[in-house]
Parts: C-alpha cells; structure tokens; sequence
C-alpha cells in the first residue's frame, strides 16, 4: 500500500517536487521496516508494561519462530502483517509537508515518531494497552493509524510553515493519472489492512471485505456530490480523494457494521472530509495534500460512527451503537479514543518536529524551494521532455550531437585549439 | 510576398488545413502556442481551491504565400476556422523579403 500512497500524494504536488514526494514514503519503508524488527513490534506488542508500553522481550523478533502461532496465525506472519501499518501510518504524515522538508530531517523525524507515538500507540490501541482494556474499538486503525497520523501531520505543518505563495497560488497537482493509479493500488492494498485484521478467512473478514468496498464506494460519490454542488463538476480528484476518505472512515468499523450501516458510514465520510479541505484556506495552515482533512478528520468520523452504528452480534455484546439500541457508552468510549490519540500524537510530534527544526533544520532553503526540492534534495528531476538537454527527448538536436546543458564536464579545448593552431 | 499567420482553436486545425489544400497550398507550418484574447482564461478546481488558467492551448499556422493569393488564403482560413464562439482567434498578413528553399538555394516566388 506504502508505494500506492508514493504514487497517490506524488501526482497531487508539482512536477518539480514527485520525487522528494515519493522518497518520503520509500525512506519509511527503509527505515521503519527495520526500526519494527529491532524494537517496535516488541513495545506495540510486547508483554505490557502498565498498560503504556510493550517490554522488549521480542525485539529483533528473536525467538518469534518458536513462539509458534495465535489462533492459527504465526507470530512472525503478524508481526510482518502489523509492519505494514507501521510503515504506511508514518509515510501518511509527510502529505502535510510536500515541498519543503528536507529529506534527511524528515528521516530523523520519522524514527523518533514512529519510535515515541506510532508503537506505544498501536500497543495502547491493540496491544492489550490501556485504550485496548477501556474497549475502545478500532479494527484496523482509525485511531492508531489514521487519527495518529493526521494529528502528527497538523503538528507537522505548523512547525513547518506555509509554502511559499501560499494560499495564493494552489499548488495544481501535476499528474491526476498518477493519482488515480495510486488510490486504486491503496484501494486494492486496504482489502488486506481491513479484511486481514480479522486474522482468519472468517466472517469478520468477509465482512470488513463488502464494508470497505461499499463505504469507500458511497465515499465516492459523498465527494463528488459535494463538488458538483459547490463547484460545478466532479472532478477526478475528487473521486480519487473519496475513495481514501472512504478506506480510511471504514477502516475502524468495517468489522461491526452491517452492509448498509457501512455505506452511510462512507456517505458522511466523503461529504465531510470534502467540506474539511476548505478548513486549512479558514484556519491558514498549510497541509500540503489534506493529510488532516482526510486522514484525521476520516478517522474521526469512523472511530466515532462506531459508537452510533455498531450492531451487537459484531462488535461483541454490549457494543451496539446508538442507533441499534445501544447506549451512549461506546460512543464515550471512542471519544475518548480519538481525543487521547490525537492529543498525544500532534503534541509529540510537535516537540519532534520543533527540534529538529530548530537544530539541524526542517526546511529547504527558500531557493530550493522555487526552484524544485527534487534537485535540490535529490539531484534528480522527475521529467525530461527537451529535446534540446540532453534528455529522454532525444529529437532533432540530440541527433545533431547538440544537448547544450548536458556539455562534458571538462571539453577538450585542448585539442581543438592544437588544431587551430596547427 | 506575405506570410499569413492564424492563431486558431486547436480543433479547428483540420478544418484549416483542408481549405488551404482544396486552394492549393503547398505547405504551412504548424505550432503549438499558448495566450489568450477577450476571452481571458478559464477556472480549474482542485478539491475546491480555484486555478485561474491565463493561457489557453491554441494553435498557430504559418502559410508564406505571393500577393494574389493572400486574400483567398486569408478568406479560407477565416471561414474554416470560424464556429462564432468566443476565443476563435487571429488572422494576420505581415511583409516578407525574402524567401529561399534550403535544399536547392531557389530564391523567391520560385521558393514558395
């Protein structure tokens, strides 16, 4: 899903900036990978420690082969399954930032996060932590992933700043192709994330299956019914956006909702995280690519639909919604969820990110930023289409032997004026 | 001689390019331009925040032509690219000196 979602916020910045873009959910996928086998996946899923933390008797995953299996599951296939939230959570958050970070902070940034919110929280959240043993529900991450990221990313944004000529200018995405490709890998991928946290071939996974797919159906069509109404067309974004908002509303509940439950799950989901992207033009913080609107506000709107829409014989006894006779307790209790995650997660990440920013730097210089972060950070650009660099072009002038900004680093004046000469 | 230059709707290049060969033109060159007249750009919208588009995609034809014919060129270039919509474009008729075909040095009429 992580290279679906490198796709999906690439296409959405400018041509200047994909690869920086796309390299900050590469780099998670290096570094987090790793950090989840050395300690993370033993603080998330650990023996707990009060509740807070996992302790770290299976760090490096020493000893998983032995430990054999949870309800027909390897330990070891959870522990790669869990990886993959791990990483995609992080590499979520850098949507908030495209066009000016600087890709080794953003690095160091990711480490310490997903080191000091992303495992103890998902142990909080799954790990038999605390907000596990309140009953909270959150199947596939509503709060430990999507809550948790948006929160970060809003902390993100505003110790980065606004990018240069915003709001004025809109930053028009260069690739809307690249985006669609991306939201249907994400689509595709996020079948696994919900329908694999069941962890059997069992009726919770079937279905967290129809639930995903019709809530993110209804999410499409929540998005773009907005955007017909106040902008005139539905637009591609639009749908494409949806469709995340959609993954991520339902990634909370897809298991405790019946069918139709789910679709109005996604219909609130796409209508509202819609309307949420005007909330950074009002509040004058610069989200890149909706991470907050999206991710956040999604997550939100899943993690407390639980609390109304949940059917009993689901989500476990005692765990029916409002609207199915429930009482107000579940919806409390995933109050108090969303309001603990999001809290701790924009606080730390805040102080992570201030101190980065204020000791090695956050941000590209305001002359890599105008000219292109991807040279700047990278020393790539992502297209050539002249044919007169030297590039991929190729073309008249290339034939000719002619590539004017593509001259060898030290020309043979030498010889030529020897011939001169001679 | 004269060089007719039309600034026209991309899609009405067909069009174009068909009237000037029933007149008989053998060659015209073909650019792909960007600017806009009266009828300013348009709005995009990207998840809500409006684009202004300045510039508009448009299509630039070059015919190098003798005095006699520029009327009619001009006149069949008018007519096929006209849907009478806002943005229809340009036609234009400047001097030209001299003219010379690379390949054999042929200079003037002779080159057309």
């Amino acid at each position: 899903m992580t290279p679906g979602l490198a796709l999906f916020y690439g296409g959405m910045t400018r041509s200047k900036s994909v690869l920086n873009m796309m390299m900050m959910s590469f780099g998670a996928i290096g570094l987090v990978s790793l950090l989840w086998v050395f300690y993370g996946y033993s603080i998330a899923f650990g023996d707990t420690v009060g509740g807070i933390t996992g302790d770290l008797s299976a760090a490096g995953l020493r000893g998983m082969l032995e430990s054999g299996t949870e309800g027909g599951i390897p330990d070891l296939l959870f522990a790669g399954f869990q990886l993959m939230f791990a990483v995609i959570t992080v590499a979520l958050i850098s949507g908030a930032i495209a066009d000016r970070a600087k890709f080794g902070p953003w690095l160091l940034f990711a480490g310490l996060w997903a080191t000091l919110v992303y495992f103890p929280v998902a142990h909080w959240v799954w790990g038999g932590g605390w907000i596990y043993e309140l009953g909270v529900l959150d199947f596939a991450g509503g709060t430990a992933v999507h809550i948790n990221a948006g929160a970060a990313a809003l902390a993100l944004a505003l110790v980065l700043g606004k990018r240069i000529g915003w709001p004025k200018d809109k930053f028009k995405p260069h690739n809307l192709p690249m985006v669609l490709l991306g939201a249907g890998l994400l689509w595709f991928g996020w079948f696994g994330f919900n329908a694999g946290s069941a962890g059997a071939a069992d009726g919770a996974a079937a279905v967290s299956l129809i639930n995903t797919q019709v809530a993110t159906a209804a999410a499409v069509l929540g998005w773009i019914v907005v955007e017909w109404l106040r902008d005139g067309k539905p637009t591609t974004l639009g749908a494409a956006s949806g469709a995340v908002a959609g993954l991520v509303g339902i990634t909370p509940a897809c298991a405790f909702l019946e069918p139709l439950g789910a679709i109005a799950l996604g219909l609130i989901a796409g209508a509202v995280c819609a309307l949420a992207v005007g909330l950074k033009y009002k509040l004058k913080y610069d989200d890149s690519l909706d991470v907050v609107a999206v991710h956040m506000v999604g997550g939100i709107i899943g993690s407390l639909l639980i609390g109304f829409l949940a059917v009993e014989v689901l989500a476990g006894e005692g765990n029916a919604g409002l609207l199915y006779g429930g009482g107000i307790k579940l919806l409390g209790l995933q109050a108090l969820g969303v309001v603990a995650v999001l809290a701790y997660s924009f606080v730390v990440a805040y102080i992570i990110g201030f101190a980065i920013e204020k000791t090695i730097g956050f941000r590209v210089s305001p002359e890599a930023e105008v000219e292109g972060i991807d040279t700047a950070e990278h020393a790539e650009s992502a297209y050539e289409f002249s044919s007169t660099s030297g590039g991929g072009g190729g073309g008249a002038f290339a034939a000719a032997g002619i590539a004017p900004s593509a001259k060898p680093k030290s020309e043979p004046t030498e010889a030529v004026s020897e011939k001169v000469a001679g | 001689m004269k060089l007719v230059t039309a600034v026209i709707k991309p899609h009405q290049l067909d069009a174009v390019k068909e009237a000037l060969h029933t007149l008989g033109v053998a060659g015209l060159t073909v650019s792909e331009v960007q600017g806009y007249g009266r009828q300013k750009g348009h709005t995009e919208v990207y998840r809500g925040a409006e684009y202004t588009v300045e510039f508009l995609p448009k299509i630039r034809v070059e015919v190098l032509t003798d005095e006699i014919d520029v009327d009619k060129i001009v006149d069949a270039v008018v007519g096929a690219a006209r849907t009478g919509k806002i943005g229809d474009g340009k036609v234009w008729v400047t001097g030209v000196e001299e003219v010379v075909r690379v390949r054999t040095g042929e200079r003037g009429l002779d080159a057309l």
